[in-house]
């Protein structure tokens, strides 16, 4: 039993990790600040959740537990909130996302 | 095995970091703060484990919470000299 709740916090780590570091890539790859949010919100959810999950499962059920719990709380109340601020806060003032096909030439904005 | 999501979270840190030096608009810069400021969070819950120190995980829960009140004051900050008619970059 101890080896697979092990096991398993250690693959949810990993992809955790990993999930992490591709949200950093995207926010220095992607052409503009829409798509750059898109990226950074991968890391504060998918990430987020994965990597206190396997730390939660490391720590068993102790006053740790609860407070990674509280932690996972508050980042999941607040990230949506502040990325919704700050996209109608851009929006606001004057910057359009683009639409439609974004043609080759025009990517390295 | 917490060293490679330690590893992980300093390297999105860093291109956080250099996306808010590079950021064509403010915007830009905020959202590379706000992400900065997530994996701070991450990587104090980590290294509470790493160095099995679980103290740690009280400073990540109040850097949650002073993170997203500081990205909420900037907001307003820019709203307001934008609605003076400065120009912000």
């Amino acid at each position: 039993m101890t080896i697979f709740i092990d096991t398993l916090s250690w693959i949810l780590l990993t992809a955790g990790g990993l999930f992490v570091f591709i949200g950093g890539l995207g926010a220095i790859r992607m052409p503009n600040l829409y798509t750059r949010m898109h990226a950074a919100s991968l890391t504060d959810t998918m990430g987020v959740v994965l990597v206190l999950g396997g730390i939660m499962l490391q720590a068993g059920l102790t006053l740790a537990t609860i407070k990674l719990a509280a932690i996972l709380l508050f980042l999941l109340l607040t990230s949506p909130t502040a990325s919704n601020a700050l996209a109608s806060a851009a929006i606001l003032s004057g910057l359009q996302p683009k639409e439609g096909p974004v043609k080759p030439r025009e990517k390295a904005e | 095995m917490y060293y490679a999501v330690t590893i992980a979270t300093l390297v999105t840190m860093a291109l956080a970091l250099v996306r808010a030096l590079l950021g064509p608009t403010i915007y830009d810069r905020l959202l590379a703060a706000n992400m900065f400021g997530t994996k701070t969070v991450l990587f104090l819950s980590v290294v509470a484990f790493l160095y099995g120190r679980p103290d740690f995980l009280d400073l990540a829960l109040v850097y949650a919470l002073i993170n997203f009140i500081g990205v909420i004051a900037v907001l307003e900050f820019i709203r307001e000299r934008e609605d003076s008619g400065e120009k912000l970059s």
